[in-house]
């Protein structure tokens, strides 16, 4: 939010009348500043300061939708220029780009691949978001068979690539029901698509060959009130690029420079003929600043690393991700499976409960919580020692469990073994492997009932 | 509305560091901006890139980081010189691994022996690594320091149990040191003030510890940019030394990069990318395609 409470406070009706909810005016000012109440909730607001408050209280990077339903792609309402700040909020759009001009089986092949990418991490699902349908036949039919192809046998959200405003327009006409992003718009075809795009209600991706550009046609659209808009200022490689998301989301962020507050979409695919280089400039984007990326690459040895680096980049770095502190049953174990120990980083969790079901062998699972830290961090803060982990012994009857008196640690907890091997003088600590992924090895291996 | 580009200047400069002695010396920092920020100030060093040797057969080596170097392993100085003349490394990292005191524990004394024998045989920087273990590392180094005189080696890493005796040695013999501590802004600065007491800055480089790509990755990212940032924006000259990121064998013990080669070079190469981004000045690698996908990325003409 972009307005200080004091600053709504000068524009209400200042009466104390209490039907918002709030016992004044200057309470329900407050509250609207930081976004816990609707201007609505105000019935006495004059029309004309109920428009000028709501622009100036919108995010300065403009919320944008593509697509519809649990497939739509939302990005924008970013708030900082450093993840350390606060947080990156709306994860950036991975697009694969499918040309018209490749042959059906080829696009079938594509389709149906995309449709199985999927990769779980930590708990949460990482996928492609959208289709890029890039129209390079130069014939018509071809470019809508793909857009029907696309908008019937997948639910992603779509853009449409094609720089032929005509058939741009009539196939956006054909899945508008989608939302599909509708791209480039440009000086050249601007007037003809305004009516088109207000029509199909759907979101402008305005290509210029430079800011400036841009700026102006993002203006022209507003007027005329097309409201989502996606930025491409024709970066051509890495360099021009970072140039160009770092002046856009500066302009928006810290000048307040409307036209351009919006989010971007950026094209490593058309930059880089090299699969690997193109996976890098998409990394880049991911780190700095763009909506939606643009990639040709259907390998999932190109396309997972990628997904895990937007994952870590738009975590929250307020704080880590933990899992509730608690003795984990794998697999229903029994008196004589395996114990093993680690730490509730969500991370840890995630790496050794996976382990051990792959393993296959019943097993505990203590799960300490140490903040939400790692092995080693948590050992030299004190979270994960001995002693700490004597009394998580004690506090969950761990000897009543099993009738064995083996506990497996980390191996890369070297000091621990000792530490634990006073607080715990019954129990002989055995040293795990130093990989969580050697779990499964190390249990087949090792352990007998 | 009218557009200007939103330039932003910082009046000061990150320091810049020469590692290495004669024609192959390299310097790292001497930036007045942020990574990649061509437009708006000057870069003048371009990030340093360097491979490791283990002076130790390395154990547990993903087949893919293993394969380039098959024929060389069992020796660090054919290594060493593998990786300068066949891999274009214009850095190298030497790990002293045998001195580790959980391990072979070999003595300072070998360990040195090996130390001068490989930075003899290059002629590029060589950065001398230690185990991390306080007290061992220091008479490590301290034999390394005083055996490689004059040659400017980057020694590290320096913690605050041990930073004293290895400035100390360093500066008498000529050589840069890497102050290390753990993922905080604050012990960072704190090691910096008390390294400077007696240290010439330009002759430190900072580490904040680095996690992997799905490991921790944010962690060093933001740590990274926010010590950069301090030293640019705030002008705060205890954090105003190039910053090291140390990652190429973290991101090749997880077993995404031990799945295809593809991913593995990938998995380094984008936690890279990232550090850089953030404002690391120099990388060390482990796989030499990664090291050669890295360089044709920051070198490209605009
Ligand atoms: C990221 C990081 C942080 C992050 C923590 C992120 C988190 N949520 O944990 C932050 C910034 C918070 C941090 C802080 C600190 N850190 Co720190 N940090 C790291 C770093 C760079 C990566 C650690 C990491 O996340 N690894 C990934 C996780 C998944 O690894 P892991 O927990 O060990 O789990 C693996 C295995 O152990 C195994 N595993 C896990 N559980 C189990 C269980 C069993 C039974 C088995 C068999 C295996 C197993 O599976 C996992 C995958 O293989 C390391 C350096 C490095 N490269 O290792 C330093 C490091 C761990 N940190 C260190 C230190 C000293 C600290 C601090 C104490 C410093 C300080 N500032 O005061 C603080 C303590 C924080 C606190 N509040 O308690 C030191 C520890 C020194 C030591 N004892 O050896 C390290 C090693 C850096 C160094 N070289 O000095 N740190
Ligand atoms: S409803 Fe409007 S006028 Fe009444 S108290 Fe709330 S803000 Fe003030």
């Amino acid at each position: 939010m972009a307005l200080k409470g004091a600053e709504i406070m000068k524009r209400l009706p200042k009466t104390n009348c209490k039907e918002c909810g709030y016992a004044t005016c200057f309470a329900f000012a407050m509250k609207l500043a930081t976004g816990g109440a609707k201007l609505e909730d105000c019935p006495y607001l004059a029309p004309e300061v109920k428009v000028e408050l709501e622009a100036a209280m919108a995010p300065p990077i403009k919320r944008v939708t593509i697509g519809v339903g649990e497939t739509a792609l939302v990005i924008g309402e970013e708030e900082v220029m450093f993840r350390h700040e606060k947080t990156f909020f709306h994860e950036p759009g991975i697009a694969i780009l499918i040309s018209d001009k490749e042959n059906d089986s080829d696009i079938e092949k594509k389709i149906k691949d995309i449709k199985e990418l999927h990769f779980e991490r930590i708990g949460k699902e990482l996928k492609i978001n959208l289709l890029a349908l890039s129209f390079e036949s130069g014939d018509k039919t071809k470019f809508e068979t793909l857009v029907k192809k696309a908008y019937e046998t997948t639910d992603f959200a779509l853009i449409l690539i094609c720089n032929n405003i005509d058939v741009l327009l009539s196939a956006a006409a054909l899945c508008a029901d989608r939302k599909p992003l509708v791209y480039p718009i440009t000086k050249e075809n601007i007037d003809l698509a305004i009516p088109k795009l207000k029509e199909l209600r759907t979101p402008a991706g305005v290509k210029g060959e430079s800011i400036e550009e841009i700026v102006s046609l993002t203006s022209t659209l507003k007027e005329a009130g097309v409201e989502e808009i996606v930025l491409d200022p024709g970066s051509k490689n890495l360099k021009e690029g970072i140039r160009d998301q770092t002046f856009i989301r500066r302009a928006a962020l810290k000048k307040g420079f409307r036209p351009l507050g919006y989010p971007t979409i950026t094209f490593p695919c058309f930059m880089y003929q090299d699969k690997f280089k193109e996976a890098l400039a998409a990394a880049a984007f991911i780190t700095k600043y763009a909506g939606i990326i643009v990639i040709s690459q259907v390998d999932k040895h190109f396309l997972f690393p990628l997904l895990v680096q937007r994952f870590n980049i738009y975590t929250d770095p307020r704080r880590p991700m933990t899992v509730e502190e608690k003795v984990y049953e794998i697999s229903k174990p029994n008196e004589y499976s395996p114990i093993l120990i680690s730490t509730n980083y969500a991370l840890d969790f995630f790496i050794v409960s996976g382990a051990i079901e792959e393993a296959n062998i019943p097993a505990y699972l203590c799960i300490k919580d140490t903040g939400g830290i790692g092995v080693m961090a948590a050992w030299t803060s004190g979270k994960f020692n001995g002693e700490a982990i004597a009394d998580f012994f004690k506090k969950y009857g761990i000897e009543n469990k099993v009738k064995h008196r083996k506990l497996i640690i980390p191996g890369v907890a070297k000091k621990l073994k000792d530490e634990l091997e006073e607080e715990l003088p019954d129990w002989e600590i055995i040293f795990g492997p130093l990989e969580g992924s050697d779990i499964p090895k190390f249990l087949s291996e090792g352990w007998k009932e | 509305m009218k557009y200007e580009a939103p330039l932003e200047k910082y009046p000061v400069n990150i320091r810049e560091a020469v590692l290495g002695k004669g024609e192959k010396a390299i310097k790292i920092g001497g930036e007045n901006t942020f990574p990649f920020h061509f437009f708006e100030g000057s870069l003048p060093d371009p990030p340093g890139l360097a491979l490791e040797v283990l002076d130790i057969q390395p154990e547990n080596w993903s087949h893919w980081v293993l394969e380039p170097f098959q024929d060389v392993v069992s020796d660090p100085v054919s290594w060493a010189k593998k990786c300068v003349d066949v891999f274009g490394a214009e850095i190298l990292c030497l790990r002293l691994l045998s001195t580790d005191p959980m391990g072979k524990d070999a003595s300072p004394k070998q360990a040195a022996v090996i130390a001068k024998k490989v930075a003899d045989a290059i002629d590029v920087p060589l950065i001398v690594w230690g185990t991390g273990t306080e007290e061992k590392d220091s008479r490590v180094l301290t034999e390394v320091a005083r055996l490689c005189s004059g040659k400017n080696l980057l020694l590290g890493p320096a913690l605050k149990g041990n930073y004293e005796e290895i400035a100390q040695i360093a500066l008498e013999h000529g050589h840069a040191i890497v102050a290390q501590a753990s993922m905080d802004v604050n012990l960072t600065k704190e090691l910096n003030i008390a390294l400077c007491k007696f240290f010439p800055p330009e002759k430190i480089v900072l580490d904040t510890t680095s996690s992997a790509l799905g490991y921790g990755l944010e962690y060093t990212f933001s740590i990274i940019e926010n010590v950069k940032q301090i030293g640019l924006i705030n002008r705060d000259n205890m954090m105003q030394m190039p910053i090291l990121a140390d990652f190429g064998g973290e991101c090749w013990r997880s077993k995404e990069a031990k799945e295809s080669k593809e991913q593995g070079i990938l998995w380094e190469a984008i936690t890279g990318i990232t550090f850089l981004l953030a404002g690391a000045n120099l990388l060390i690698l482990r796989h030499p395609d990664t090291l050669k996908l890295i360089k044709e990325m920051i070198s490209e003409k605009k």
